[in-house]
């Protein structure tokens, strides 16, 4: 049969314009709260083909060796068909609970096997992890910027989010101190904190050691719930790995860790995961019965016998070569072609650069004006809650070649060159 | 029945708002037995419709490249007759600061307004002019790209220090800016029906949800809007905004269905903003509002705009 002439019976029945209005009184507020759907149109058109897209977060899958996929396919196939293909535990895998303790070793994190929830994605886990502590109205911290994705689900949940600046060093710990007793002199303390201590997404810093020491004694002091986000951790080009918070805690409980195999290995497999309490694992796991009863078998039984056979470390290693390079090439051309106003964070790792303009461009007409040349970024306003960030910008690094890089960037340059001299001549300085 | 390509996306920032315009259309060319052929509107747009050979293109494309003229002149050199303006009056309709210019010398009331492009202000010192284009047109300004749809890069101006910044965020979404007088008051849209004797479909407001109705963000920041017939408006005043309506619709020579975007304010004066000449037909757009309120269902505005399909030559 031809797909055609069932695309188009199957919807002739539908539904018309003129019903719509009898969901409008049905919508749930849930459903309702999104995206500004000025930033929904704009970044629509980043995906086109022939646009140079630096606002994706995509790691590079090319990367991953093709006979590596089909030795893992082809032993699935005969050791693991069956249970491949059935429904699994909400929990997650237990052979793969094991690998991702193991592979959390290597981080110096030490989780228990029991503590682990296998999430659909990072996503997921973040997801589930606000909606087990958020109700509407919440005061909650998170950095300033903070990850783009992240803010649907507060929104979502009706977080009312305070943002935490973020320097060289990450997070201001000293500003979260100030905001977190405000907010208690107010009579909100916050629920939770949501931090990605490691090359942070969107701003590409990372957190200090001693930060971190300090986050985790204030943490303690005044019971502070940290959601730590570490999906970059392993995506590190240079210096020492540093402690996650996870770690710093201790079991103390206070810390509720997240991840995901999407930047180390794959974001097509949809497989992440969270560790917690088991009082809070509790929780997570009802809300991802309800999501999506368990994750994919198919995928987390790839992943697991990936990484039974085969030393990730080295895929890591090897996309970290061809990230470094990229960013490299980003860095130096932004040196070069961006004007001497702009200034934009110097990351050791992940996949994103943040860049701050004058704050008289507003990067949503930047946008506008790039998308004519052809080149894409996420607009700053995209990081935050409340409306900031106008003038920042995002870059992504890893998902595009260094010659488009340059290209890209270069084409970047001549528009805010050209706005900053229009700039110029609308705002004489007067002497 | 006729063989139908719907024209949909494209690369202009309403892309969205124009597939989901685009699905509609095409739900409706079903229901009224066309045939229909889907076509992204992207760099292979030519080849596409020369081997898809429609009879006619309904042309379900927002913004730049879809309702300027561009496309509009693709298909007058292939031949096939199109929904919507003609090459010329898209441009017209497209461009604020034409549109305005005509509206003048036609006696459509527009606000007053003075626009700029990029060399005037690059090259010419036009940055200059601003004391008194602010001085003239008064204070809050409304700052606009000449050549959007939507809202996007529009700003209200109500220091008088701010319009440089707010030319400057406009010159992103094109190179020619208009600089207008804010009137404040209630919005309306009247869709007018360019048959040989032009007729106008009910009027519409659109009436902001939980904000003020007369303040800018409210107009401006998409938001929950109530579309609704407007209350409490004296029968002339709806009679007159149908007449400036087909007024503005016939002085830049339209065709098809047009949407007129006016400003009834505080002393009862309507004011034109604009003549969309390929508006929305989504869920929540205007067109498809008045067409329930008129009665006559959203499949019919889609075969009378197919019944109005031509090529300026
Ligand atoms: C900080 C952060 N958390 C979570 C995610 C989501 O990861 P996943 O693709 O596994 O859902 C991302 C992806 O960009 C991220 O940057």
């Amino acid at each position: 049969m031809n797909t055609h002439d069932v695309t188009m019976k199957s919807q002739t029945p539908l539904v018309g314009p003129a019903d719509a209005a009898r969901y409008d009184s049905r919508f749930s507020s849930l459903a309702s709260g999104t995206m500004s759907s000025a930033m929904r149109d704009l970044m629509a058109i980043t995906e086109q083909a022939d646009v140079i897209s630096l606002a994706g977060g995509l790691p590079d899958t090319e990367a991953f060796p093709r006979a590596i996929f089909d030795g893992i396919v082809s032993d699935m196939g005969s050791e693991y068909l069956a249970s491949s293909l059935q429904y699994g535990p909400t929990d997650g895998m237990k052979d793969l609970r094991e690998q991702i303790a193991i592979l959390m070793s290597h981080e110096g994190a030490h989780a228990r096997v029991d503590d682990i929830l296998i999430t659909s994605g990072g996503q997921q886990a973040i997801d589930l992890s606000i909606r087990t502590f958020v109700n509407p109205g919440d005061a909650v911290l998170a950095e300033g910027p903070t990850y783009p994705g992240a803010v649907p689900c507060f929104t979502a949940y009706g977080a009312d989010v305070t943002h935490i600046p973020l320097d060289d060093d990450g997070m201001r710990v000293d500003l979260l101190e100030e905001a977190y007793a405000r907010l208690v002199a107010e009579g909100r303390p916050p629920k939770l904190l949501y931090t990605i201590p490691n090359f942070q997404n969107p701003a590409g810093v990372t957190m200090s050691l001693a930060r971190r020491q300090r986050l985790i004694e204030f943490s303690h002091a005044n019971g502070l719930l940290i959601i730590e986000d570490n999906p970059y951790g392993m995506i590190r080009f240079e210096g020492e790995a540093l402690p996650t918070l996870f770690e710093l805690d201790g079991g103390a409980g206070w810390v509720v860790y997240l991840s995901t195999f999407s930047k180390i290995l794959a974001p097509g497999v949809r497989v992440g995961w969270a560790v917690a309490p088991p009082a809070v694992l509790r929780k997570m796991n009802l809300g991802k019965q309800a999501a999506d009863l368990c994750s994919s078998n198919l995928t987390q039984r790839f992943i697991t016998e990936y990484l039974r056979r085969h030393d990730y470390r080295e895929h890591v290693a090897r996309v970290n070569t061809l990230y470094k390079a990229r960013r490299d090439v980003m860095l130096s051309t932004m040196e070069q072609r961006f004007p001497a106003s702009a200034t934009w964070t110097h990351p050791r790792g992940g996949l994103f650069v943040w860049a701050t303009l004058p704050d008289y461009i507003d990067t949503k007409a930047l946008q506008a004006k790039a998308l004519e040349r052809q080149v894409a970024f996420v607009p700053g306003e995209a990081a935050f809650l409340d409306g900031r960030g106008k003038s920042s910008m995002r870059l992504n690094f890893s998902g595009v070649s260094e010659a488009l890089i340059t290209e890209g960037i270069g084409r970047l340059g001549e528009v805010l060159t050209d706005f900053c001299a229009l700039h110029e001549t609308l705002h004489p300085r007067r002497t | 029945m006729s063989r139908v390509a719907v024209l949909k996306g494209g690369p202009s920032l309403e892309r969205e708002v124009s597939l989901r315009s685009g699905t509609n259309v095409e739900l409706a060319l079903a229901r009224l037995g066309h045939e229909v052929i889907p076509i992204e509107a992207d760099q292979h747009l030519v080849r596409t419709l020369r081997e898809a050979r429609p009879d006619v293109a309904f042309v379900a494309l927002h913004g730049r490249g879809g309702e300027d003229g561009t496309v509009q002149e693709i298909l007058e050199i292939l031949q096939i007759p199109y929904t919507g303006s003609g090459v010329l009056a898209s441009e017209r309709a497209m461009d604020k600061v034409v549109s305005k210019a005509l509206f003048r010398n036609a006696g459509v009331p527009a606000p007053p307004g003075y626009a700029f492009n990029k060399d005037a202000f690059s090259k010419m010192g036009a940055a200059d002019t601003l004391p008194e284009m602010q001085q003239k047109l008064g204070l809050p300004l409304c700052v606009k790209p000449a050549r959007q749809g939507s809202a996007f890069g529009i700003t209200m101006v109500r220091e008088p220090g701010d319009l440089g910044g707010a030319i400057l965020n406009a010159m992103g979404y094109d190179d020619r800016v208009l600089v207008e007088r804010f009137v404040p008051g209630r919005e309306l849209a009247v869709s007018v029906v360019m048959a040989p004797e032009p007729w106008a479909l009910p009027v519409i407001e659109a009436v902001p949800l939980g904000r003020d109705f007369y303040d800018f963000e409210a107009r401006y920041t998409p938001g929950e809007t109530e579309l609704r017939s407007p209350r409490d408006v004296d029968d002339d005043i709806i009679q007159e905004a149908a007449r400036v309506s087909i007024l503005a619709s016939r002085t830049l020579e339209c065709r098809g269905i047009t949407r007129v975007d006016l400003i009834l304010d505080d002393d009862n004066h309507l004011w034109v903003l604009e003549v969309n000449t390929i508006p929305g037909m989504t869920d929540t757009s205007l067109l498809p509002k008045a067409a329930e309120v008129a009665g006559i269902g959203f499949d019919r505005v889609v075969a009378d705009m197919l019944d109005l399909a031509a090529l300026d030559v």
